[in-house]
């Protein structure tokens, strides 16, 4: 029985004058107690977005949710504001990526634990502070009754997660949500952190939403990922078959980008050309056809559904691609690299063909890859798709630019 | 092999002053203190540290953007420490960098012309106009931008895009060094690989030495030859690539390397993770003798907090700042009791 | 589709201008050529292959086409831009530009002249006696028998030039110190802070100053005239435009993009003159729109006060607000018309000012 069911949830900003923005569109997951879910995507996915719904904290105006969200029984988006801030702190808590600007900087770290222990467990003076004491102290924080009494500039990031992390789980919340809680600490502390929280779902039973951009930290961490591209979902697996049989050709290209700690060293990364701008409305498509290296004209009807993938270990492996990657053997060397090899030894262009890296894959590749992709692609698929290879990257600075300078 | 860039015993100190109109100085921070290292013509050498452990600081100051206090930089047989202001100014042609920020470093006035054209018009590279736009053409194709680019601002670009044109504006000079502060961690991770991929490909291509300096231990050591490992201003480990995953011998890079995730479930289940307890000391007064062992698993009664140790070599070009080392390799000298590593076995 | 941040359309303007030719859409233009050459090889399977890739790379150039795209457009040009769509821009420069084209066409088109005392018989101060709005005077007469709406016209143009003048002043001179000021700081070294630490000191007594006692102490000294408002206004701005060009220089000072104009080994010089001025700029031109507005209220209070024209007859809005006054119970219309002259004034300056600063702040670009 699940504690959270995430069902077709969509968020829409809409304001006047300008076109409606969709960031998220029919995101649906569900997490149980004591699991642990990812949600997975670089940046403009749309997973922050999701987390921000589901905890009722996105401004009412200008937003336009669909969907249902039930959280043991409540629909947690048409909550209203007051039930929701009862039932935030009590039974849902969340943290965020940057901790120094989630905490009031003019009030000591005790004050705002126990200003959340009053609120939500009727605990008032001594008793307050001892067990705020006593939360610092379940969270790794050395000395928690001076910490108490220090401002939150005072304490260094890893503490001042930490320090978070005790007013999350002040009231034992039944869900945490984690944005990106480890992204802004040093690695040292980030396995800190995740040892933390680790510790809390198996000890508490804690359900935990674990929102990062990091497939390293879902590795290690999350039972259920579910990854996110363009605001859908396109896979959803259990952990080590998504990691060892990716099959939407996105969440495979993520895998082959990342360069590994454990890898042999002089092992090329297969990047996903293009960036998250070059992409089409789902309603047209596949939003990722025009990074993709499997996608075919059927990709170009319509928004494909997420479906059970045939052929899988187990089930419950869900993937929203109707060409997606079989055979998990090329996760490392992906089929479409021998025809870009032929679309250039057609074309004029010599080895260093204009800077795109996935060209450049191709030129390292050269020997092995040409003739297995005649047996590792049957379909058309591969051939033509390599094309746009060089094309869409280098034309996707013609097309630039939507993206918000940071 | 041929040296291109030595640091001996390299030190910036920042000084903290006090006062409005006289001011007196209260302190320093030792953001390097005493690094040696070199980096081979046409390598890469990686330096990986966490915030706040110099790295950055080192490469600034190799480019003189920050004064050295003291130590030598010699780049190509000269000492960058000694040159006179003008005389670096133009040795800058040889020694760039890339930034970490690819919005922040670029000048949002600029197009993408004048931005490539303004170092080559500070170092007199190109006769005119003409002659600028046809090498910032060719350049531009090199790292993979459309060739339309010339006339476009900064904020047109994505991330990905605008870290390339960063690389451009540095590759226009011909560089000999690059140093590659944090290239790749403010981009998306699908961006980051073609980042890397074409800095890789730039290297074989332009026969270029890098100085990489980033946060991410997977990242550098796909890229580098040689790694070395800051801590608090210094180097306490440095090593061949492979060498330092295969058998880290300094405490501070073992738990550095068993925090790095890795994004195979498999191998994740399986790690010994060492956790570090504690936060970072300041730099400012860092503590004595050994900067790590008021953090280290394998602190001992002796010499840890009292004897700062050297950088030496252990055989293989593998070099270690550590006391101990030798006895925590062969097991004679254990993690201590009040330390004691988590350890993580299932 | 992505976070309501990163992705906001652009303004439905900015989305029919692929005004630079060529631009290569996304695979649009770059596939043509491989279209061309595509259909080359001649087996059957290779040609079927071959046009199911033309297919598909239309389809996805369509698609792809559709999206929005922007071309090489400046920081001012963009900037210009959202001030063309922005309403509270539209209404500033329409209630400048007719205060503008009054200030110089207002001689003109003025019905009497503004000095000539044609009503005097009329008009009875002493006694209450004001005459109103008529066919004749339309705005009414002044305690001298003079047609206000007349003097409304003439006044127009010294009001304006009393603005544009200290403001100009303060502009200028505040610029400069300022400038000198962040210069030093940020060409560095031991010698440029202790130059700025000075300089800001005494910006710093400057500022420590009610502004209105240093003008009044100001034009004390110089003696009553139109001039010695202007000077007394513009001296009052100096410290404002000083500080604030020295702040944004020392913050874009402190910027990668200058530290990475460093490392490309340009001349300090240049770097200062090419990157950090240029970037420090745009806060100190919307403070000088501003500056416009309390400028013209300035003036118009030391006019009030007696500083400024000794010839009371040259009409201008802050003297005859003066004037007024000492016939506010008996006419208090004598004192609103002026009175509301300034306020819209000052407003128009002010819209607009706050127009160009949101038009350019880079947080909100695209």
């Amino acid at each position: 029985m699940a504690l959270l069911t995430v069902d077709e949830l969509s968020v829409t900003f809409t304001a006047r004058g300008r076109r409606d923005v969709t960031a998220v569109s029919g995101v649906s997951f569900d997490v149980a107690q004591g699991e642990v879910v990812g949600l997975v995507g670089e940046s403009g996915c749309g997973k922050s977005v999701t987390s921000l719904a589901l905890m009722g904290l996105l401004p009412r105006k200008g937003v336009r949710l669909g969907g249902v969200a039930d959280f043991d029984g409540t629909d947690l988006l048409t909550l209203s504001p007051s039930r929701m801030r009862d039932l935030r702190g009590r039974q849902l808590a969340m943290i965020f990526q940057d901790p120094l600007s989630s905490l009031n900087p003019v009030v000591p770290i005790g004050v705002q634990v126990t200003e959340i222990l009053a609120r939500h467990r009727g605990m008032k003076g001594e008793r307050a502070r001892k067990e705020a004491a006593s939360l610092l102290d379940r969270v790794g924080i050395p000395d928690p009754d001076r910490r108490l009494r220090e401002y939150p500039h005072q304490l260094s990031g890893g503490m001042r997660q930490r320090a978070l992390i005790a007013m999350a789980v002040a009231c034992a919340p039944r869900l945490l949500i984690a944005d990106e809680p480890t992204t802004a600490l040093d690695v040292t502390i980030q396995a800190q952190i995740l040892e933390l929280l680790r510790e809390l779902v198996d000890q508490e039973g804690t359900a935990l939403l674990m929102i990062t951009h990091d497939l390293g930290v879902v590795a290690g961490l999350c039972d259920r990922v579910n990854v996110l591209y363009a605001g859908k979902v396109v896979e959803a697996a259990e952990r080590r078959p998504l990691f060892s049989d990716p099959a939407h050709p996105y969440a495979h290209g993520l895998l082959g980008s990342i360069p590994r700690l454990d890898a042999p060293r002089g092992q090329p990364l297969h990047p996903i050309r293009g960036s998250i701008n070059d992409t089409i409305a789902w309603a047209d498509g596949c939003a990722f056809a025009p990074r993709c290296d499997h996608y075919t004209l059927e990709c170009l009807e319509g928004t494909p559904a997420l479906g059970e993938l045939a052929g899988a270990a187990g089930p419950g492996h869900l993937v929203r691609c109707v060409n997606p990657v079989r055979d998990s053997s090329d996760l490392h060397t992906p089929l479409l690299e021998a025809p870009v090899m032929d679309a250039s030894a057609e074309g004029d262009d010599e080895a260093p063909s204009p800077g795109t890296s996935a060209a450049t894959s191709a030129d390292t590749s050269v020997d092995t890859s040409s003739d297995t992709s005649s047996d590792t692609a049957p379909d058309a698929g591969a051939e033509p798709a390599a094309e746009p290879v060089a094309d869409t990257d280098g034309a996707s600075g013609g097309a630039p630019g939507k993206d918000t300078p940071a | 092999m041929t040296t291109l860039l030595e640091l001996r015993d390299l030190k910036v100190h920042f000084p903290v002053r006090k006062g409005i109109l006289f001011d007196r100085t209260v302190g320093h921070v030792y953001a390097v203190d005493g690094v040696s290292l070199s980096v081979e013509a046409g390598q890469t050498y990686g330096l990986v540290g966490e915030s706040g452990c110099g790295k950055t600081t080192l490469g600034r100051a190799v480019l003189r953007l920050v004064d050295i206090t003291d130590g030598a930089a010699v780049f190509d047989g000269t000492d960058l420490a000694q040159l006179p202001e003008e005389e670096m100014r133009r040795s800058r042609r040889r020694l760039q960098m890339v930034f970490q920020d690819p919005l922040g470093s670029l000048n949002p006035r600029q197009n993408i012309e004048s931005i490539l054209a303004e170092g080559m018009a500070a170092h007199g590279i190109g006769a005119d106009r003409e002659e600028r736009r046809a090498r910032i053409s060719e350049i531009l194709e090199r790292v993979g931008l459309p060739a339309g680019s010339l006339s476009r601002y900064p904020h047109e670009f994505s991330g990905g895009q605008r870290q390339r044109i960063g690389i451009a504006r540095a590759l226009v000079l011909e560089p000999d060094l690059i140093i590659c502060d944090e290239p790749v961690s403010a981009l998306d991770v699908s961006i980051q690989a073609q980042v890397i991929n074409l800095l890789e490909e730039l290297q074989e291509s332009m026969g270029l030495t890098y100085l990489v300096i980033a946060h991410d231990l997977a990242v550098v050591r796909h890229i580098s030859d040689v790694i070395g490992v800051m801590y608090l201003g210094a180097l306490v480990e440095e090593a061949p690539s492979d060498d330092i995953y295969s058998e880290p011998r300094h405490p501070y890079t073992k738990a550095l390397m068993s925090a790095v995730p890795v994004p195979d479930p498999e191998v994740e289940d399986s790690r010994e993770r060492i956790l570090l307890t504690g936060d970072l000391p300041s730099p400012a007064n860092p503590p004595t003798g050994c900067r790590f062992h008021t953090r280290c698993p394998w602190r001992q009664e002796t010499r840890c907090d009292t004897e700062r140790p050297e950088l030496r070599d252990v055989g293989g070009g593998h070099k270690v700042a550590c006391h101990w080392a030798e006895g925590i390799a062969d097991g004679t000298v254990g993690p201590t009791t009040e330390l004691a590593p988590t350890l993580l076995k299932e | 589709m992505g976070s309501p941040v990163s992705n906001t359309p652009n303004h439905p303007d900015d989305r029919d201008a692929p005004e630079t030719p060529g631009t290569p859409e996304l695979s649009g233009t770059p596939a043509v050529p491989h279209q061309a050459e595509a259909p080359a090889p001649v087996e059957g399977e290779r040609t079927r292959r071959a046009s199911r890739k033309v297919d598909r790379i239309d389809r996805l150039a369509e698609l792809t086409a559709r999206r929005e795209t922007t071309t090489g457009a400046g920081l001012w040009v963009e900037a210009f831009r959202r001030l063309r769509t922005s309403k509270m821009a539209i209404i500033g420069a329409c209630i400048i530009a007719v205060f503008v084209v009054l200030a110089i066409i207002g001689p003109w088109i003025a019905p009497y002249s503004p000095t000539a005392q044609s009503w005097r018989g009329e008009v009875f101060p002493n006694r209450g006696l004001f005459v109103g709005p008529r066919g004749e005077n339309w705005l009414g007469l002044d305690h001298l028998g003079r047609d206000v709406f007349s003097r409304m016209l003439v006044g127009a143009r010294q009001t304006l030039m009393v603005g544009v003048v200290a403001t100009l002043i303060g502009f200028t001179v505040g610029a400069l110190i300022g400038g000198v000021s962040g210069a030093a700081l940020v060409l560095g070294g031991r010698a440029g802070q202790r130059i700025d630490a000075v300089i800001m000191r005494f910006i710093d007594m400057m500022l420590a100053l009610p502004s209105l006692l240093l003008a009044v102490s100001i034009a004390a000294v110089m003696g009553q005239s139109l001039t010695t408002v202007m000077i007394a206004v513009g001296v009052v701005q100096i410290p404002i435009f000083a500080r604030l060009l020295r702040g944004a220089m020392l913050a874009q000072g402190g910027s990668d993009y200058v530290l990475a104009a460093r490392a490309l080994g340009v001349r300090r010089r240049r770097i200062v003159m090419a990157h950090v001025v240029p970037n420090s700029l745009s806060p100190v031109i919307v403070q000088a729109t501003l500056a416009l507005a309390t400028a013209i209220i300035e003036a118009a209070a030391l006019s009030f006060l007696g500083l400024g024209n000794p010839d009371a007859a040259q009409p201008e809005w802050g003297v005859m607000l003066a004037q007024a006054q000492r016939f506010f119970d008996q006419a208090p219309m004598l004192a609103v018309y002026p009175a509301v002259g300034i306020i819209i004034t000052a407003l128009g300056f002010t819209l607009l000012g706050e127009a160009m600063r949101e038009a350019l702040d880079p947080k909100l670009r695209s």
